[in-house]
Order: structure tokens, then C-alpha cells, then sequence
């Protein structure tokens, strides 16, 4: 299907001030939308409150309103503007509820107005709990028991019904806030209270704990002829109950088996049909049982998401990009992949590196937030690394953090064995190095999967880079042997977490190492495993 | 220990061994799958092939008996990045390295798996030997040289059945209120190398499935009585099957029939057309590909090193229904007046996504059309 020519003018609403669970990314997932809509000769009016973007450049729209992200500003523009059409799906949780205000007051009937990437019943669906439930019921998907609620009563009727621990989830909400697991009925009462309170609606969701499943994401595009393709699969680190924008997570999944991928991919597709996301790009969250394999969907954002911002970059498929594109109605095979040139858009990424995201907390700014990490986002940012195995990636996030660690850092350890089980037990920012720790302490691998319910292999990878820790610290003069100079740097350790090791400075340690001619190769991230030629200079470095 | 790959061309890649030890030798091309090594290593289309996996971390769910997709291990040898020591997943019952060692299967891990992925997209596939046993890279790429290859070779028969049999080996009680009304097809499936998971499709339908040898006589076939065939998968060359073909070629007035992958090309040769050699094939769970009646995408399964010339094909009697969007290559084919058609991916899937399964359904629903 070729790009409409029924419209002229497009709508787009841009996710307003930088706020928890709403940062840059949507910046760029905005700003990427709005040169494709210009570039293909549409006129593009914008609105976004905060003119601290790149989006506000006054050459990004053809006229761009900074105003208040409100229904009645926007009912304002578009009576003086007019629009075709409105794009709601690329300015985050802010645009899409401002949208649904707007649908729900007629504004869009009103003046005529389109939505292009999701009509407003898609919205509704994917958003408002109760909907999505019985959406998900319709085609068959396995779901967390769970009731709702409009009153503390009501809540406190259901939490008997389905027994403690359970999730407080409020209907309508930005990035999870006010959200929260509850373990007995007196944090129970302050919870639904607050949830209900947070609600734009006055209704809440009370969920079966799935506390400690594998939590995973993935991030699916669809366009009008009914194409659906996964762009990336996502791992989180942290199993359920801390919420991903606080998680560190991986791409690709890595414990999956292909079956249970594959099913896991059906659904998906099943799920954005159903919920009628007609084009563009959604992210579904799955939890996997990791004792018998029940998987269960937790929820989907029918937009650009945070972790859409997070797979482009990880796949070298630009999302918010492709979006717009097929908004304005092309189709994916019509779209040609940036990076090959050669190949259609109608793929699936495959990558050949393994991406590590760690969110980046700013506990000390907030003195009075409690820093245990829950289903409501915390984190005020997050780094991205790119890697061939998963310790090198684990290892540059931590450095890229800027929290004066050169990766995971052999330290000395100021708390007691028990002190550190129990800071496994509760998520924390600090818990990667307190995984680090244990594991220094003599903790075994399954000791330290069970404590923070961490998939066992992720704490295996952490234990190989304590091993070889271990290795150097014994023999320090194996530095001198260039093998294990490589497999150090393989596993990602900097010149100065070496020399921290071997008792030798950062500088004689990078000496040592060119001289040994161990140097970093640069590979290309090209979304096809090298399989065509790529030719987007985007490259990240390594160790061969 | 220290592992070697040496290719012909005298590219040497050096790395550590792991799985069993010892030298082998066959053609190494590259797989892109993320995830389904298993499902990878025991496909018999692997046969004479050294795989290389694209993604760096193999080995992290380890392996079960469930994922098996004929009854042993048939790639040469296996290449990575970085396998894992440790296997996490609930279906886990044993490490790749315990499956590689059982089976004799040469492992070989450290190897920049992206430089050897470029270099065989730049200069082609290419024959190769993986050895634990000698430094002497002079010698290894001698072997590399003189060892058989693909082209002109006969795979299928190292791979295919010994005997008749039938899938599944009892008839698995139905549960009640899902038997069909009408009774299930009678299939034969021609066992080039054929991947469990294309007769548990099958089973699904209700279809009676026996599985015959390669070498099975057009007669033997139609003394079975069946409703249709089903041209399997396999390894290697076409052209080195001429006896498949020409066992297809009479059958092909006389019988309902799907060809997948080899079987397509079997079927193309049959047909009167012609089939060549990628520069590197298709391996992998990405491809996309156009069914060019729907115009709809299907994100595909592929494996395969040889294809069937569009061009080759008489358009008069043969419509091309199918084409692979990154490269335009053949992808499906359908003949016009008869009830016969295949395609040269994987709708069977596993590993992979199953965009295509529903291709089983339209060939039952042939057979049934051309029953009555």
C-alpha cells in the first residue's frame, strides 16, 4: 500500500516535560517521527510543553505550539489548525491519555479529526485494565488471577479471594506509579488507598503475585495489511516485581528455548491483533513460571515505548522511525531496512552481541524515598552497553553508569555474609554488586539464584568473573601472558579493574596489554548478524 | 584444548574445542537463529555441513529429549562464540557439551564467528576441517581442500530412513469430540532427511503418516494406496538424488503433492527446471517472504544452499507463488493444472516462528479436493 495522499496535515503530540518513566527517549522516538512526516510532505503541526527538545527545533515541525499538554490547549490548536490527522502513539503515556480525554469530550469527532498508528478502541483496550483482561480472555491467554476495584471495600474483598502476596495495579496511570506489592492486609489497606487515589478513573486491578517469574518484553510492529513482525526479544535480569524501567535487562532473551520463544512470539501477535493496534510498534510483557514454564501476559503499550527507544538501539531498527511510516500507510515490505539498503523492513532483527541495559538511580537526591525497588519506577535514566558475551556487556554498563566503578569492581567487603543475604533478598540498586559479593564470600550459584531469584545463569556469569578474578589474584604475573590478557578483556574487565588486580596501574596494564597485542576489534551493529552489508556507521568494540 | 578451523582458501581461525574431539571436515556456512540450536544440530539437512551460530552465547538452556528433530545429531561440527558451561531452563535435562560428546559431535568455541560470517558472505561458503588433533595448519588445509563437499553429492542417503515406519509409531487416541468426521488422510512422506516436527504437523490433521526411505519405487509408493505425498527436507545437492527425481516425476500425475525445501528442488527438477548453488544459502528465522497471491509477509525458516532457477521454470504449466524479499529468490511454486505445490522454506518451523504452519492445512485441503 503506497503513502496516503487523503490527508495533508498530521497532529503530533510530543510527551512534555522529562519526567520518572518519561525521559529523552521519547524525544527521539518524537523527533525521528516528525522529520519522516515532513520529509514525506506532510504538514506537521506539534505540540510539546517542554522546549528543552530537539523536537521544539523550530525546524523539526512546520509549526510547533510549546503549551500545556491539555485536552482544552489542544482542542484550541486543532479548531485553529485543523488536522487531518493526529499521531498520538510517539509522545509517550502523556499523549495517549491526552488523547483518549480528547476522543472521549468528541474534540476529534468534532473537527473531523483522524487518529493514524491507534484508533482510540485499541487505546482503550490496551490501557484500561478491565478491558484488556477480557481481551486477553477472548483469545485464550493465560493471565495472573486477578479482580478489580473502585473502592477500599471492594479491595479488600478481592485480596481474600486471591490470598497474599498480591499486586495493586491502578487503571490510567504514568510509568507504573502507584503500583505496588503488597504482603498482608495492613500494607494492604495504605496501598489500594493510594492506588485508588492515582487512578484517573478511581479503579484498580489486584493481581496474583507473580513475584520472582522471569519477566520478558517484546517489542512488535504491525501494519495495515496485517504484517507483524518482533523486533527484539527482552530479558530482565530482576525477575518480576521490580519494574522494568528499574530492571536490568538483556536483549535477546537468553533462556528461552525456541519453543517456548516461539509461543511466546504467537502470543504476541495474537495479542496485538486483538487488542487492534493497526500499525506501528507495541511492547508486551510476559512473565514465565521458572519452575513448570506457565507463561502469563502482564500488560501492553500500544506506542513507542521506553524500551522501544531501547531495542532501536539495540537492533539498528529504527521503531518510532518505521512507525510513522506505516501511520501514514505503508506497508513493511515497502520500507527498505536504513542499515542493508538491500533488504525490506519486513523482517526480523537478528543480532550477534548481547546488550546490556542498567538503569541509573539517584537515591541521594532523594533522601526520603524508600530505595527498595518495586513495580513503581524509581530510576532517573539508564545506560546501554553492546558486547559479545554477556560479562563484557554487564561489565561496560556498570563502567558507562558513572558511579566511580570501573565494572564490577573487586572491593572490600564491609557487610556481614548475613547482611548480604539479605540485601539479595530485597531488589536494591546495589544488588549487582551484592550478587558480586556473595559469590566472593563463598556463596554458591544456586544459593544466590534462590536468595534473589535470579535466573541461575545470569549468577553464573557473574561467578566466571569472579573466578577469573581469583585466577589473576593468585598469579599476578599471568597478565604477562597475552591469552589471558584476552579472555580479561573478553570478559570485560578495564585496564584499571586489571591493575587494581594485578597491583599495577591503569597505565601499565594498557601498556602491557598493546604491547602483548591485545587491541579491540569494531564490529557493526547491522540488524542481520552480518548477512548483508550494512551502511550505518554504528560500531561498538570488543574483544576477538 | 586448543581447536583449529582451517579453511580452503587458507583462512585459519584458532579457538578451544569443546563437545567431542578428534577432525572433521565438511562445509561451513553460518545460522543466524538467536535461539533453537538444538532443534539446528539434529536436523538431518545439516548433513556434510560445519555450522556456524551468528549469535555469540550457545548453549544457555541447555538441551532435552522433547526438542529432538530426527533421532541423532547431523551437522559435522558446530561453531561459536562462547558456548556455556551452564544450562538454564526448566526443560533442561543435559548440557550442549554433554550432547555434543554423546553424539561425537567437534565443538569449537572462541572463534570470531562474525569474521567468519563475513568472510563466508564475501567469498562464498566453503569447504572446511575443524580439528583438535594437529597445529599444522599447512595440512588442515589440504583436507579442507580435498575433502567431498556439497555439489553433485548424495546426502539423502546417509540421512534418510532404513525402513518404512509409521508416525506416530502407535495411533495416539484422539480426545474425544476432536476426532474428525472424516477419516484422516493416508500420507507418505518421502524421507529425505525429514525433521520430526513436519510429522507431528501432519499428525495434527488427523493424517496417517508413513514415513518411506528415499529410494522407495514410484510403484512401492503407489502400492501404499495413499491420498498424497509429501516431499521432505534434506541435505545437499538435488542433483544428487537424480533417482528422487525421477521417482517424483511419476508420481506426479497420479498423486496430491507438497515439496518443502529439498523437496521443492526435487520437485523443480522434476518439473523440468533447473537448480543452483547460493553464494552462502539461507540459514536462518528471519527470512521474509511474499506470497504473491495475498501479498501478505511471512517471517520464514530457512536452510538450504541450493535453489530452483525462476527462470528455468515453464510459466505455462508452473506459477511461482512465493519469493524471498531480501535477495528475489524462488520461494514456492504451485503447478496449474495439477494438485502440487511446495515451497523452499521451512513451514514446519522449529526453531523458528511459525508465520507459515497453515501451508499444512492447504495440503490436506488439496487432498481432500482432489479425493472427491
Amino acid at each position: 500500500m503506497p503513502r496516503r495522499t487523503d490527508i495533508k496535515k498530521i497532529l503530533v503530540i510530543g510527551s512534555g516535560p522529562i519526567v520518572i518513566g518519561q525521559a529523552c527517549e521519547f524525544d527521539y522516538s518524537g523527533t525521528q517521527a516528525c522529520k519522516v512526516l515532513k520529509s514525506e510532505g506532510f504538514e506537521v503541526v506539534l505540540i510539546n510543553s517542554n522546549p528543552a527538545t530537539i523536537m521544539t527545533d523550530p525546524e523539526t515541525a512546520d509549526r510547533t505550539y510549546i503549551e500545556p499538554i491539555t485536552p482544552e490547549i489542544i482542542e484550541k490548536i486543532i479548531e485553529r489548525e485543523r488536522p487531518d490527522c493526529l499521531l498520538p502513539t510517539i509522545g509517550g503515556q502523556t499523549a495517549l491519555n491526552v488523547t483518549t480525554v480528547l476522543s472521549d469530550r468528541g474534540v476529534l469527532d468534532k473537527y473531523g479529526v483522524e487518529l493514524i498508528g491507534a484508533k482510540i478502541s485499541a487505546i482503550k483496550k490496551a490501557e484500561d485494565r478491565k478491558l484488556f483482561k477480557e481481551a486477553m480472555q477472548r483469545i485464550n491467554m493465560d493471565l495472573p488471577v486477578s479482580g478489580f476495584a473502585y473502592d477500599l471495600k471492594q479491595s479488600i474483598e478481592g485480596v481474600e479471594k486471591i490470598g497474599f502476596p498480591v499486586i495493586i495495579r491502578p487503571s490510567f496511570t504514568l510509568g507504573g506509579a502507584g503500583s505496588a506489592v503488597a504482603y498482608n492486609i495492613e500494607e494492604f489497606r495504605k496501598m489500594a488507598q493510594t492506588a485508588l487515589d492515582s487512578s484517573m478513573i478511581g479503579e484498580i486491578l489486584i493481581e496474583e503475585s507473580i513475584v520472582g517469574w522471569k519477566e520478558y518484553e517484546l517489542e512488535v510492529m504491525r501494519d495495515l495489511n496485517d504484517n507483524v513482525v518482533i523486533i527484539c526479544s527482552i530479558e530482565n535480569f530482576d525477575p518480576m516485581g521490580v519494574h522494568t524501567g528499574d530492571s536490568i535487562t538483556v536483549a535477546p532473551a537468553q533462556t528461552l528455548t525456541d519453543k517456548e520463544y516461539q509461543n511466546m512470539r504467537d502470543a504476541a501477535i495474537k495479542v496485538i491483533r486483538e487488542i487492534g493496534v493497526e500499525t506501528g510498534g507495541s511492547n508486551i510483557q510476559f512473565a514465565i513460571n521458572p519452575e513448570n514454564g506457565r507463561m502469563v501476559v502482564i500488560e501492553m503499550n500500544p506506542r513507542v515505548s521506553r524500551s522501544s527507544a531501547l531495542a532501536s538501539k539495540a537492533t539498528g531498527f529504527p521503531i518510532a522511525k518505521i512507525a510513522a511510516k506505516l501511520a501514514i500507510g505503508y506497508s513493511l515490505d515497502e520500507i527498505p531496512n536504513d542499515i542493508t539498503k538491500k533488504t525490506p523492513a519486513s523482517f526480523e532483527p537478528t543480532i550477534d552481541y548481547v546488550v546490556v541495559k542498567i538503569p541509573r538511580f539517584t537515591f541521594e537526591k532523594f533522601p526520603e524515598a524508600n530505595s527498595a525497588l518495586t513495580t513503581s519506577m524509581k530510576s532517573v535514566g539508564e545506560v546501554m552497553s553492546i558486547g559479545r558475551t554477556f560479562k563484557e556487556s554487564l561489565q561496560k554498563a556498570i563502567r558507562g553508569l558513572e558511579i566511580k566503578r570501573h565494572g564490577l569492581d573487586r572491593e572490600k567487603i564491609k557487610d556481614s555474609l548475613e547482611e548480604i543475604k539479605s540485601k539479595l533478598t530485597i531488589p536494591n540498586c546495589s544488588r549487582i554488586f551484592n550478587i558480586k559479593y556473595a559469590l566472593q564470600l563463598g556463596l554458591t550459584v544456586d544459593e544466590v539464584a534462590t536468595l534473589s531469584k535470579i535466573d541461575n545463569w545470569f549468577i553464573y556469569q557473574i561467578k566466571e568473573i569472579v573466578d577469573l578474578e581469583n585466577v589473576l589474584r593468585k598469579n599476578r604475573d599471568k597478565i604477562k601472558n597475552s591469552e589471558f590478557m584476552k579472555k580479561l578483556k573478553q570478559y570485560g574487565f578495564s585496564d584499571s579493574q586489571i591493575g587494581q588486580l594485578a597491583n599495577k596501574t591503569e597505565k601499565q596494564i594498557r601498556a602491557l596489554r598493546i604491547k602483548s597485542g591485545v587491541l579491540p576489534v569494531y564490529k557493526s551493529v547491522d540488524t542481520c548478524g552480518a548477512e548483508f552489508e550494512s551502511y550505518t556507521p554504528y560500531y561498538y568494540s570488543t574483544y576477538e | 584444548m586448543r581447536a583449529i578451523i582451517a579453511l580452503e582458501d587458507g583462512t585459519i581461525f584458532r579457538g578451544n574445542s569443546f563437545g567431542a574431539e578428534g577432525e572433521t571436515s565438511g562445509e561451513v556456512v553460518f545460522n543466524t537463529s538467536m535461539m533453537g540450536y538444538q532443534e539446528i544440530l539434529t536436523d538431518p539437512s545439516y548433513k556434510g555441513q560445519l555450522v556456524t551460530m551468528t549469535y555469540p552465547l550457545i548453549g544457555n538452556y541447555g538441551v532435552n529429549r522433547k526438542d529432538f528433530e530426527s533421532r541423532k545429531l547431523f551437522v559435522e561440527g558446530f561453531i561459536v562464540k562462547e558456548y556455556s558451561k551452564t544450562a538454564s531452563n526448566w526443560r533442561s535435562e543435559k548440557t550442549l557439551d554433554e550432547l555434543l560428546k554423546k553424539y561425537n559431535i567437534i565443538g569449537i568455541e572462541s572463534i570470531d564467528t562474525r569474521a567468519l560470517t563475513r568472510h563466508i558472505r564475501l567469498a562464498g561458503a566453503m569447504k572446511a576441517v575443524i580439528s583438535t588433533k594437529t597445529v599444522n595448519t599447512k595440512s588442515l588445509i589440504e583436507k579442507a581442500k580435498y575433502s567431498p563437499g556439497l555439489v553433485g553429492r548424495d546426502l539423502v542417503k546417509d540421512v534418510t530412513s532404513k525402513k518404512i515406519y509409521e508416525y506416530p509409531p502407535s495411533p495416539l487416541p484422539l480426545p474425544q469430540g476432536e476426532r474428525t468426521k472424516e477419516r484422516g488422510f493416508n500420507v507418505i512422506v518421502m524421507d529425505f532427511g525429514v525433521k520430526y516436527n513436519i510429522l507431528k504437523c501432519l499428525s495434527k490433521l488427523g493424517c496417517k503418516i508413513t514415513v518411506v526411505p528415499a529410494k522407495t519405487s514410484a510403484d512401492e509408493i503407489l502400492s501404499m494406496r495413499p491420498d498424497g505425498i509429501l516431499l521432505s527436507n534434506g541435505p545437499g545437492d538435488p542433483a544428487g538424488v537424480p533417482y528422487a527425481v525421477e521417482t517424483v516425476r511419476k508420481l506426479l500425475h497420479r498423486l496430491p503433492m507438497f515439496g518443502i525445501c529439498l523437496g521443492q528442488q526435487i520437485l523443480g527438477l522434476a518439473l523440468g527446471g533447473k537448480t543452483y548453488k547460493l553464494k552462502f544459502g539461507h540459514h536462518g528465522g528471519n527470512h521474509p517472504v511474499k506470497d504473491l497471491k495475498t501479498n501478505k509477509v511471512e517471517i520464514t525458516v530457512q536452510n538450504h544452499g541450493f535453489c530452483v532457477d525462476i527462470d528455468s521454470l515453464n510459466k505455462e504449466d508452473i506459477e511461482i507463488t512465493h519469493i524471498n524479499l531480501n535477495d528475489r529468490t524462488l520461494e514456492g511454486l504451485r503447478h496449474k493444472k495439477l494438485p502440487v505445490f511446495s515451497v523452499q522454506f521451512h513451514p514446519e518451523a522449529s526453531p523458528g516462528p511459525h508465520d507459515s504452519l497453515h501451508l499444512f492445512e492447504n495440503f490436506i485441503g488439496m487432498i481432500r479436493k482432489s479425493s472427491s
